[in-house]
């Protein structure tokens, strides 16, 4: 079925509910390829699999329900202002795709281009910002500096007064940047996907990964039984080293607890999304009302999908500072999410030293926005067997050329 | 929060630590003979598992000493400190408990 206002009128005035948006089928004896991990990047894999490629028969299988891990946990920022020119390319070669991906799934993922201001609070961030506005620009991508007093009209509940611990001395921003609803994209690819002869095969957890004696994969042990593949695309996010592990593939990823929550449903009060890395605070408002805002990582490496409380505390304490109006303001929820972070704070997307086995990890603490562009050239990838353009930079053999791609040292923080 | 017990202080909140990551990974002894492999391997592999993870820490508004810790990381739960420099306990025996 397609989504347009007259089904929608149609559906109301029968008032029969929706039909089911994809199947739940069981697993076939073999596949072509099959991806680990049904969250958005997992889907957006088999989504583009079928579509640029024409590779049908394939398989998404899932440990829990497809969106139930980072997808679900994230807080939908979406922005492409990064430093190096790699990342840069990816970054936005995902935001090209959110523009129309409503349109290419007929599915609304409440894609808003509201903006997204990063403030500056010491003359470091200052330098930092700037540096990062001047190769943006140079790489084609909209990123501004703003005054306090422009970051004020721009997001007017923002304190900008000089008296409080960490001023705000300016901000960059970049205006196509903003949010999109999280759950929609991993509903909206699964639909797509499906719809296209995708399995995606939930509640299927992978037990081991089965080789040949040549050491090339041929399958994957499931809950569900052993499933063949020609190829397997692992895009399991915080548990990706578990699955190498079966491979005896060794990652250069830790996996960290990264924490979330979300306050009472309140009117529009918050235009845009405002992040603060120095003194990590993230927010934005929701279209339900609700202030969603991001905590830090915590200090070690857990697989716990919990966090500790004082990480989301002195989270809270920046946010008054920053937005005293939500000071008496009720928090509803609040969880956590495992993510899987890289040295150099860039993900990995291509082949690994198995044969047939290609891995799309180490997205750390910022996968969610480039959810289509990941799905795009991990697609490729596993379509030709090398890399896209796009993410031959992002090889596991950087680690050993030394070729990094700094983001870390390029934000000083986590972002 | 975890509640992390110094070696040489006894427990104290997290907050008075700071994480180390990965213990007993070993530098080189003689790092201008080793080849690219290796150097990948002790920058940047890590275990990463999902179970007991041996980590270093260090009491940095105490003591001021780094320690390593056995901890099981899907629980968080911390099973063993020890000082730096002790070999490496056995995970199988902590894992069951038969060591203290």
């Amino acid at each position: 079925m397609k989504f347009s206002a007259l089904a929608l009128l149609k559906q109301a005035l029968s008032g029969e509910p929706w039909p089911e948006q994809w199947r739940s089928p069981e697993p076939k004896p073999a596949y072509d390829v099959v991806i680990v991990g049904a969250g958005g990047h997992g889907l957006a894999t088999a989504y583009y699999l079928a579509k640029e490629h024409g590779l049908h028969n394939v398989a998404v299988i899932e440990k829990g329900w497809l969106g139930g891990g980072n997808t679900g946990r994230n807080t939908t920022i979406i922005r492409s202002n990064y430093l190096w020119e790699e990342s840069q390319k990816l970054y936005e070669h995902a935001v090209k795709l959110w523009e129309g991906l409503s349109q290419e799934l007929n599915y609304n993922v409440m894609y808003s281009p509201r903006g997204v201001m990063m403030l500056a609070h010491t003359e470091h961030d200052i330098q930092s910002a700037k540096r990062h506005i001047h190769a943006n620009r140079l790489g084609g991508i909209d990123n501004e500096w703003l005054t306090p007093e422009e970051a004020q009209a721009f997001c007017p509940i923002l304190n900008i007064s000089r008296d409080i611990r960490y001023p705000i001395l300016g901000a960059a921003l970049q205006r196509r940047g903003g949010t999109a609803r999280h759950d929609a994209v991993a509903w909206g690819y699964a639909r797509g996907a499906s719809a296209l002869g995708v399995d995606i095969i939930q509640n299927c957890e992978v037990k081991g990964l089965r080789r040949a004696p040549s050491g090339a994969i041929t399958g994957v042990e499931t809950t569900k039984g052993f499933i063949g593949a020609k190829r397997v695309g692992v895009v399991a996010a915080g548990h990706t080293s578990v699955i190498m592990q079966m491979a005896d593939v060794q990652m250069p990823l830790e996996s960290y607890p990264l924490q979330a929550l979300v306050s009472e449903p309140v009117k529009p009060v918050m235009p845009c999304v405002v992040m603060s890395n120095t003194i990590h605070a993230y927010m934005s408002q929701s279209d339900k009302g609700e202030l969603v805002i991001g905590a830090g990582t915590d200090a070690y490496t857990s697989y716990s999908q919990t966090g500790g409380l004082h990480i989301s505390a002195h989270t809270l304490d920046a946010i008054c500072e920053l937005f005293p109006v939500v000071r008496r303001m009720k928090m509803l929820r609040n969880w956590g999410g495992i993510v899987d972070v890289t040295p150099d704070r860039s993900p990995i997307i291509g082949k690994t030293p198995v044969e047939g086995l290609f891995v799309n990890c180490g997205w750390g603490t910022g996968g969610f926005k480039a959810t289509p562009g990941s799905g795009h050239v991990f697609a490729w990838t596993l379509a030709k067997g090398e890399p896209h353009p796009i993410n031959a930079p992002f090889s596991l053999d950087r680690f050993r050329t030394g070729r990094l791609i700094d983001e870390a040292a390029a934000a000083a923080v986590a972002h | 929060m975890l509640l992390i017990e110094c070696p040489y202080c006894g427990p104290r909140p997290e907050l008075e630590f700071r994480y180390g990551g990965e213990a007993h990974v070993a530098r080189a002894a003689d790092p201008a003979t080793v080849d690219d492999e290796h150097w990948t391997a002790f920058l940047f592999w890590r275990g990463n598992p999902k179970g007991l993870h041996f980590e270093r820490w260090r009491h940095a508004s105490g003591c001021g000493r780094f320690f390593n810790c056995a901890r099981d990381t899907v629980s968080d739960v911390i099973v063993k400190t020890y000082k730096a420099g002790e070999p490496k306990p056995d995970a199988a025996r902590l894992m069951t408990g038969t060591t203290p």
